[in-house]
């Protein structure tokens, strides 16, 4: 036991005088989650708080066109900017000039149309009523197209999502104006605004609630998603300090001078993993602290700590020791400290992407998804997204703790192996 | 724990390096006795650094034994680590560390318990000049300091047999009297020294005993009066080159 306290206070004094292996542990992962949650958050804002500029350019006469916008206005995703005296050549310009995400061009004969329609549409209804053939007996005249201009940069799932809102407010404007066509057929006169109204309305509301396991209503924000991924990113980083560590130690001579003294390596071994234990842990604690108390200071989303402490505590510490292992186990290897920090990064940032740090598991599919689960990280993110993002309890999260338990222990298996066929031991 | 009249037995030795199909060493025997100052000497690549490895369990022989006074060397139980100090040509420390640190840590791997460090720290960082610095991070050290904190490291647990692989090599001429009259202080008291290094001249001050080894074999071995006059030289340079030749060697 002394021989291990002696050699832990070894390690802290060189990692405490290792300025930019420090840095690299616990400044780079800082910036790294500040700056990808306030891209996020971006991001999140421009689709659920912030309205989405549209610029429209109406060719249309008539009154359906103005009925149009205001509809469009109304269904507030979008922020209306109408370009009067316009066409579509204009619009484009104007949406170049100052990068607008959208354009929406209404046809010079749209009121004419939907008019037409609504007279083609009462007319056959009018018929079906009374049992008479339909006067017209045409076809329903085909309104054109509304031309819609979008920035290349807007994702596919927003612009069906930008599509589908059009749509419904199209649908508003034809089907007020048929209702208003067929109810003048009827009774001759104007159809009240109220009676409009209360026909045109939905009354059927949607409520959004985010399933959570403990019943709690938390809406999931970029702090909840980026701050436990990047803080497990970090934790696995620590391979450039560690890894490092462990290779400067065996082709140094010191180590020579360790094997011909009468204590096992593994105590060396043991010594590292117990101090970078506490790295981990440390590195935990400053981000997560960061995402509660700094994140709200500077108009980031506060992180919001589960509610199983323990649950999130044992998740840390098997997450930090899976990430120690890994990185020992690469130093074992590792023939130089160019090695252990070039195959150390590469392998990191490639577990981080399979393990779903940079695209959602979820969003995986065939190959990609079972390689997820090779990855130490996507275990390690499942288990805190339950907690952080689904109120789940520990007993929950058992099913992602022992798998990251058994990558754990098949690298502690392999660094044994290493030392053992290397005589380092 | 063995007892031996002999510090080092080296019987039957054969050692090749995996992946090599050169033999280092095959059949080779060696004593060396208690209290003994014994030079090893030999031309680049003639095994000096391969024996002094084997001697000292860092390598493991493939055929034949290793034992420090009778006590064999890759023994799993290291009762052998307990007896000997290592003192690599190399810088074998921490560099981040100060020698207080490094000398705190070496020791406790050594098996000495705090009061035990404490007390050989203050000794040796007195003797080797070094108590000024003792709080002053190694790697700003001059090469001749380095040379003492390493020293101070393989003599830190008082053992009874001192490996030395050139531990003189590249400093000024008040370390390395330094250096060597702290050796003969320890080999007066017992301790047995086994030593490597191309300074011939320092060797013939420092050692009683020698072996020239060549190609994994001892051309030459006993006191080094009488191995000189069996060869008809004066000194063991001339001796060196007679046996080893003039051709350059890698």
């Amino acid at each position: 036991m002394f021989k291990l306290w002696i050699t832990i206070k070894k390690d802290v004094r060189i990692l405490l005088r290792d300025r930019v292996g420090i840095a690299l542990m616990f400044l780079m992962p800082i910036v790294l989650v500040v700056v990808v949650t306030s891209i996020q958050n971006s991001t999140f804002q421009l689709v659920n708080k912030n309205k989405l500029p549209a610029v429209v350019c109406n060719l249309d006469a008539g009154k359906s066109g103005g009925q149009l916008i205001k509809d469009i206005d109304r269904i507030g995703l979008f922020k209306v900017i109408t370009l009067p005296g316009s066409n579509a050549d204009s619009l484009t310009a104007y949406m170049d000039k100052n990068d607008a995400m959208l354009g929406i061009a209404i046809p010079a004969n749209f009121s004419e149309k939907v008019s037409a329609k609504a007279a083609s549409s009462a007319d056959k209804a009018m018929a079906e009523f009374n049992g008479t053939p339909d006067s017209l007996n045409a076809p329903p005249p085909v309104i054109d197209p509304l031309t819609v201009y979008y920035n290349p940069v807007l994702q596919q799932s927003l612009r069906f999502s930008i599509q589908g809102a059009i749509q419904s407010a199209l649908q508003l404007v034809e089907s007020r104006q048929t209702l208003r066509t067929l109810y003048y057929n009827t009774n001759e006169k104007e159809m009240p605004e109220a009676l409009e109204k209360e026909m045109l309305s939905a009354d059927s509301k949607i409520n959004m609630i985010p399933a959570s396991k403990d019943g709690t209503h938390t809406t999931p924000n970029a702090a909840q998603h980026n701050v436990p991924a990047w803080t497990i990113f970090a934790m696995f980083f620590i391979i450039m300090s560690l890894g490092g560590s462990v290779v400067r130690e065996k082709v140094s001579g010191s180590f020579i001078r360790l094997k011909t003294l009468p204590t096992n390596y593994m105590v060396g071994i043991m010594s590292k993993q117990l101090t970078y234990l506490v790295v981990t842990m440390l590195q935990a604690a400053v981000i997560f602290s960061m995402g509660i108390w700094l994140f709200p200071a500077v108009g980031l989303p506060a992180l919001n700590i589960p509610n199983d402490i323990f649950g999130t505590f044992v998740v840390t510490i098997v997450c930090g020791w899976c990430a120690v292992s890994y990185a020992i186990c690469v130093g074992v290897f590792a023939a130089t400290h160019e090695q252990a920090n070039g195959f150390g990064a590469i392998s990191i940032v490639i577990l981080a992407c399979i393990g779903g740090l940079m695209v959602p598991s979820f969003a995986m599919q065939g190959l990609a998804k079972t390689l997820a689960s090779f990855s130490p990280m996507h275990w390690c993110l499942e288990a805190y997204y339950s907690l952080f993002l689904e109120g789940a309890q520990l007993k929950d999260i058992l099913n992602n703790i022992i798998p990251i338990l058994i990558i754990t222990l098949v690298f502690q298996l392999v660094t044994y192996i290493g030392l053992k066929r290397k005589n380092l031991i | 724990m063995a007892v031996s009249n002999w510090a080092v037995s080296i019987e039957d030795l054969g050692f090749r390096y995996p992946g090599n199909e050169n033999v280092s060493f095959s059949g080779l025997n060696l004593q060396v006795a208690k209290g003994e100052r014994f030079g090893l000497f030999g031309p680049n690549g003639a095994g000096k650094t391969t024996l002094m490895n084997l001697m000292t369990g860092v390598l493991k022989a493939n055929t034949g034994s290793v034992k420090l006074l009778g006590n064999d060397v890759t023994s799993s139980d290291k009762a052998a680590n307990r007896l000997f100090g290592f003192v690599p040509q190399d810088f074998s420390f921490y560099h981040e560390l100060s020698p207080a640190e490094n000398l705190e840590f070496f020791g406790a791997w050594a098996g000495l318990n705090k009061t035990q460090t404490k007390q050989r720290t203050d000794e040796l960082l007195n003797i080797l000049g070094l108590e000024d610095v003792r709080d002053k991070a190694v790697g700003k050290f001059s090469g001749g300091m380095k040379r003492r904190v390493n020293l101070a490291i393989g003599v830190l647990h008082s053992p009874e047999i001192i490996f030395l692989d050139e531990p003189t090599v590249g400093v000024d001429v008040h370390t390395r009297h330094a250096i060597m009259d702290y050796l003969q202080i320890l080999n007066n008291n017992g301790t047995t020294l086994i030593y490597t290094s191309h300074q011939l001249s320092e060797a013939e001050d420092l050692c009683k005993h020698i072996a020239f080894i060549d190609a994994g074999q001892i051309i030459a071995e006993g006191d080094i009066d009488t191995v000189l006059q069996q060869h008809s030289h004066e000194t063991l340079e001339e001796l060196f080159i007679n046996l080893t030749g003039k051709a350059l060697r890698d």
